[in-house]
């Protein structure tokens, strides 16, 4: 395979499989911003997952299955949000039940899944004009389907929600100092569901994306830790949407130069990689975090209390 | 048949209680239009739970507000802010990371939705600062600014909302004299236009200066409403305090021993990793206080840190006695019989889930006789929480109590046993007596001079004047890092601390 | 004047013993409805199922056997897990710590060439050290660069994963039988002894025993246990008394870490007798874990009898599934439910509503 090919090759099945890691990494973004931790990214994405693929299968339509995902992801969302922000309970746990549990009932129902095959899965999009451009035209506009493309228009849009509203400044407020909100009227509770809602919503689209459109299939635990590496790529991206997108598709590029070793490496410790890459990617990045003072909102994690400070 | 019309706001038997204590009693509060009225009363009168009330971050238990003739159910901060309320509090309400305009905007429905006009933001906000001479960079981000500009755009907060009334809590406390001038002369142009002002303070000074009218709590209940004209210092403080004030101190005259603490040219950096101290050079000698009066973050922490061990000095040198210990961990410190009484108590002084008998021996547990090797002598643990609660009359169930169930002024004082019990040569107390009532504030002050007496260096921090005024043997001014001046306390003018502590190096000798 | 029941929401100063106790039996009680629900789902009475999970797992000696022998690495686990949580570290890669304490024993007891008696020995230290190093490195991670705990323990769970599989396929590959590949059985020397005819491993039992209550007392009545509650409970404090976070962090990771790798050490000397696939070894013990030590509310003593509770649970999943044909993975709902429900109900440790009436 001459050079040229190889990087088109790289760099197309990274948009491809950094979709979800995008999506899913976006919703993290929100929800975190409001100060929410949310780590049961892993559990909502597999549910999502499931229930797509179950709907896609049953009414042929993948469409109504991304649409069933997206809605599941949010329900079970709402769930970490009730206990975190209305009984404000310890968030790192809460998120591990949630995972546990929609590892739990997905591999519960999806037992006797393995192994179908979808009628219709989301189709791949190839834009004939476009795909002529040299270089970008393969990578973009050959072999895509919507929901990459959908992925990519998020980014703008929600990072000038982010910046650049009224809502933004909002949300930032509540993750940073959720006392200062409160005190301006700010039904700080009410954001914060509404960011961990968001955060299941695409957590949920991402999962779907994997057994709809990736790989479209079911296998017990097909997201495989994708979930924690959107919670290590939140980091990464210091909370900015743009930075989640660079984030996402370099992640995925890497994931997919480390199956290009293959021959060389085993496959065991290839699989390995993604989660040393995010320890790696990590250790790299904290060092620029202590001079940069933008790290964290202020607030995740904590529960708000008014009246206590 | 009151006349409700004439009051701007008008608070009835308000009544608020929290676990163990009756914050507000029965509070009757009425304010006319226009005018600057002081809610004055000791900390932890109820002064502060009051306006919170009035703003809606409390509910109160009984009693209602008043507001143009009719009961209003202050359910929120929206709420009072609908009802043309606002409120700069003590510890400024912003978002350190968002800029001045994203804060002042922050929760206002300006009809436009969710879309942002920052052009008539801006200009908006400019009016309103040329306005009442409160200048300011709309774009700066919050971190960027000194406290007094902070101030500002608290006050451009409230009056971007165009409200009625403004409810300021203890806003000098941050303020440099200079600084505080200059915002009561910002009061008086908003009362001009027909504000209301009500301004929660603990210090006499401001009431006789600025205020129309006064209403004094004292544990919880309104003692009396007078207007300011009728009274004095010593009269408010008799109301605030219920009996006689007396301002001076029992103080015995100095007697100054060898030199204890020596400190050359000291730098350090703060946790921004900006300049925090910046070549301070002074003298400690045993028998003596050294007050260090400044405005808060000027520096005085991070010396207090530095002194004690807990951050490391990037130049400079310190010596204790004839030893060199700069840089030297808070553990080896602490060995060194150095005693530090923090700023915050709860937050760094004690551990509050942990007994009392726990926390006292919270620094001493690895010496000998409370642990033999690995183990803890319990026993012993006990016998010297009962030996430090009979001597410092530390009121509690028991030893076991947790410590956060104890009041603040018990809480200080196990902070005190525990650092002081060792007989320490160098005592570092910042803020000794923050946030304590009146009684606990003269144990902890006759416990410092106690010490001084018995030989040791002290070095007092506090944003109390008075307080350094009072119990110091001499004053160390200290702004940006730099100490602009060390006066003998007796014969040191208020005026001029209050420059040396807005920048001005004190031109005569320097003790 | 009407009056009204009005309720008042306030912060408990105080929480007793006997509320903590009844709370925690509260959310057990909720996870046992609503997992009730799922039972129902499959057709099946919930109150038959868990009369049969009972009987199964406490009626009979093999069922009993079961169950403590699946509460085995759990106590293991749970104790090392409440030492961690009290100073606050999130440990989440239990998982990955038992696994790599399985690995430093297979390790030896394969290539060490060590004579018969003193190999179980050096499987043991092995173990507590491959164990504890792979808790080591989030810790060092932790104090020196402020890396977040959660996440790096949580990659180190699948990297070592990963690495068994790479090692049983790989370099360690024994014989493969119907696709599952596994190292060579260990020499008889490295068996674990076991209750007569029984899987238990009671060495790694006794073990477990006596590290609860030596913790214990480690927590309650030693320099270290000062420091680490200090820690846990006050941050600040600590750091204002002198407390050094980076030595006690790095001792409750030595801790935890290496109590997980015994754990690891006695799945597969004494149940497995060879390294085998990941999943195999551990069914999620050291999430399981975490549930347990959140139980027990962090008292090392607790842990005896939440990790028993969970071994019930556990040797329940097996007779669900051969009596009721039910998935194992509805006991991995019931104890996410169960988490869920823990966490959730604190809210009444922290809270006290009274009523009263409104005039």
């Amino acid at each position: 395979m001459g050079w040229e090919t190889w990087i088109i090759t790289t760099l197309s099945r990274s948009l491809a499989y950094g979709t979800p890691l995008l999506l899913g990494t976006l919703g993290e973004i929100y929800a975190e911003r409001s100060g929410v931790l949310n780590l049961g990214v892993e559990g909502m994405m597999i549910m999502g997952a499931y229930s797509a693929f179950t709907t896609a299968y049953i009414t042929g339509n993948p469409w109504l299955g991304i649409l069933v995902a997206a809605v599941v992801g949010g329900l079970f969302s709402l769930i970490h949000a009730f206990t975190s922000v209305t009984l404000k309970a310890n968030q790192v746990v809460s998120g591990l039940s949630l995972t546990m549990l929609g590892l739990g009932l997905s591999g519960m129902f999806g037992r006797g899944w393995e192994g179908k095959p979808l009628p219709a899965a989301i189709p791949k999009i190839t834009i004939s004009g476009l795909s002529e451009i040299p270089f970008l035209g393969p990578i973009l506009f050959e072999g895509q389907n919507l929901i990459v493309y959908l992925a990519i228009l998020l980014v703008p849009l929600l990072w000038y929600i982010l910046y650049r509203t009224r809502i933004g400044i909002t949300i930032r407020s509540v993750g940073e100092s959720p006392a200062t909100a409160d005190s301006l009227g700010i039904n700080v509770d009410r954001v914060r569901y509404v960011c961990v809602f968001i955060g299941g919503v695409l957590a949920g689209v991402a999962g779907g994306y994997l057994s709809v459109a990736y790989r479209p299939a079911w296998t017990e635990g097909m997201t495989a830790g994708t979930g924690w590496i959107v919670i290590a790529l939140t980091i990464f991206a210091f909370w900015n949407p743009a930075n989640g997108m660079l984030g996402a598709y370099l992640f995925a590029a890497l994931y997919h130069l480390s199956y290009r070793l293959q021959p060389w490496v085993s496959p065991e410790l290839l699989k390995a990689m993604p989660y040393a890459f995010a320890i790696l990617v990590l250790i790299f990045v904290s060092r620029g975090t202590l001079q940069k003072r933008m790290g964290a909102p202020a607030a995740l994690s904590l529960p708000y209390t008014r009246g206590e400070e | 048949m009151d006349n409700s019309e004439g009051y701007a706001i008008e608070l009835r038997g308000i009544v608020k209680r929290f676990p163990g204590v009756v914050a507000n009693d029965g509070i009757d509060l009425k304010v006319h239009r226009g005018e600057i009225h002081c809610l004055l009363g000791e900390n932890g009168a109820g002064k502060t739970t009051l306006m919170r009330i009035l703003y809606g971050l409390y509910r109160p238990d009984e009693g209602e507000i008043i507001l143009n003739g009719q009961s209003v159910q202050m359910t929120s901060p929206r709420a009072a802010l609908n009802n043309h309320i606002g409120m700069v509090h003590q510890h400024f309400r912003l978002v350190p990371t968002l800029s001045v305009e994203e804060n002042i905007v922050l929760g206002l429905d300006e009809g436009t939705g969710p879309f942002m006009n920052f052009h008539k933001t801006r200009q908006k906000i400019s009016a309103i600062a040329g306005e009442y001479g409160l200048s300011i960079d709309p774009q700066a981000k919050i971190w960027q600014l000194s406290v007094g500009q902070q101030q500002r755009v608290e006050i451009l907060k409230a009056l971007y909302r165009e409200v009625d009334i403004l409810i300021m809590d203890e806003p000098t406390s941050v303020l440099t004299p200079q600084e505080v001038s200059q915002l009561f002369t910002t009061l008086r142009t908003l009362v001009d236009d027909g504000l209301t002002i009500i301004f929660i303070t603990h210090k006499l000074d401001e009431v006789i200066q600025v205020s129309n009218r006064v209403t004094v709590l004292r544990k919880g209940k309104a003692v009396s409403t007078l207007s300011t004209a009728e009274t004095d210092k010593p009269g408010l403080a008799r109301l605030m305090v219920g009996r006689e004030v007396v301002f001076q101190l029992e103080k015995s005259p100095l007697k100054r021993r060898e030199k204890l603490l020596e400190v050359n040219g000291l730098y350090a950096l703060s946790d921004r990793k900006l300049p925090a101290l910046r070549g301070v050079s002074f003298d400690l000698f045993g028998g003596e206080i050294l007050g260090v009066a400044g405005v808060s973050g000027n520096g005085q922490y991070e010396l207090a840190e530095v002194l004690t061990g807990l951050r490391k000095s990037t130049k400079g040198r310190i010596l204790l006695g004839k030893k060199e210990v700069t840089n030297c961990s808070a553990r080896k410190m602490y060995d060194l019989k150095v005693a530090h009484i923090p700023a915050e108590r709860i937050r760094m002084g004690i551990v509050p889930a942990l007994s009392i008998r726990e926390n006292l021996i919270l620094k001493k547990y690895r010496h000998h006789p409370f642990s033999h090797r690995e183990f803890l002598d319990n026993k012993e643990i006990e016998e010297n929480a009962h030996r430090a609660m009979s001597d410092y009359q530390i009121a509690a169930p028991s030893c076991e109590t947790p410590a956060k169930l104890l009041s603040g002024g018990n809480i200080q004082k196990v902070v005190l046993a525990r650092e002081l019990s060792e007989n320490p040569n160098l005592i570092v107390a910042v803020h000794p007596t923050y946030g304590l009532d009146i009684g606990a504030t003269e144990q902890v002050r006759q416990v410092l001079l106690i010490q001084r007496e018995r030989g040791a260096a002290t070095l007092l921090i506090s944003e109390d004047l008075e307080e350094i005024m009072t119990m110091s043997d001499r004053i160390l001014v200290i702004f940006k890092g730099e100490v602009m001046g060390i006066l003998d306390a007796e014969s040191a003018d208020i005026e001029e601390i209050g420059l040396m502590m807005a920048g001005t190096r004190h031109k005569g000798e320097q003790l | 004047m009407k009056s009204r029941l009005g309720f008042k929401v306030e912060k408990r100063a105080i929480v007793s013993g006997s509320l903590v106790f009844f709370v925690s039996l509260f959310a057990i009680f909720a996870a046992l409805v609503v997992a009730g629900i799922f039972f129902r789902i499959y057709g099946v009475s919930p109150i038959h199922a868990y009369q049969l999970i009972l009987k199964g797992a406490l009626g009979n000696k093999f069922g009993l056997a079961e169950t403590v022998r699946r509460a085995i690495p759990l106590l293991l686990c749970g104790v090392g897990l409440t030492i961690a949580f009290r100073a606050l570290f999130w440990n989440i890669g239990a998982e990955g710590q038992l696994l790599m304490g399985a690995v430093a024993a297979a390790g030896v007891a394969l290539f060490s060439g060590l004579p018969g008696p003193l190999l179980l020995p050096a499987m043991f230290i092995g173990g507590f050290l491959g164990g504890a190093a792979w808790g080591l490195i989030p810790a060092i991670l932790k104090v020196m660069l402020g890396l977040n705990d959660v996440i790096t323990t949580l990659m180190m769970n699948y990297i070592a994963i990963y690495f068994v599989e790479w090692l049983i396929h790989g370099p360690w590959k024994g014989p493969t039988a119907r696709g599952f590949a596994y190292t060579d059985t260990f020499p008889r020397a490295a068996w674990l002894p076991t209750l007569y005819g029984t899987r238990i491993h009671w060495p790694t039992l006794v073990l477990g025993l006596v590290l609860a209550v030596v913790m214990y007392i480690l927590v309650n009545r030693t320099r270290s246990g000062f420091e680490i509650r200090v820690i846990g409970e006050n941050p600040d404090a600590a750091r204002f008394a002198g407390i050094s976070r980076f030595k006690t962090t790095l001792l409750v990771m030595l801790i935890s870490g290496g109590f997980a790798g015994l754990a690891g050490v006695g799945e597969i000397a004494g149940i497995h007798l060879r390294l085998l696939g990941p999943t195999h070894i551990s069914m999620g013990y050291g999430y399981t874990a975490i549930i347990v030590a959140w139980l027990a509310r962090r008292n090392p003593l607790a842990v005896i009898v939440t990790s028993l509770l969970f071994g019930v649970i556990m040797a329940g999943g097996d007779v669900i599934k051969v009596s009721l044909g039910l998935p194992f993975q509805l006991i991995n709902v019931f104890n996410g439910l169960i988490l869920f429900f823990l966490i959730g109900s604190e809210i009444f440790l922290r809270y006290k509503i009274s009523f009263f009436l409104r005039r």
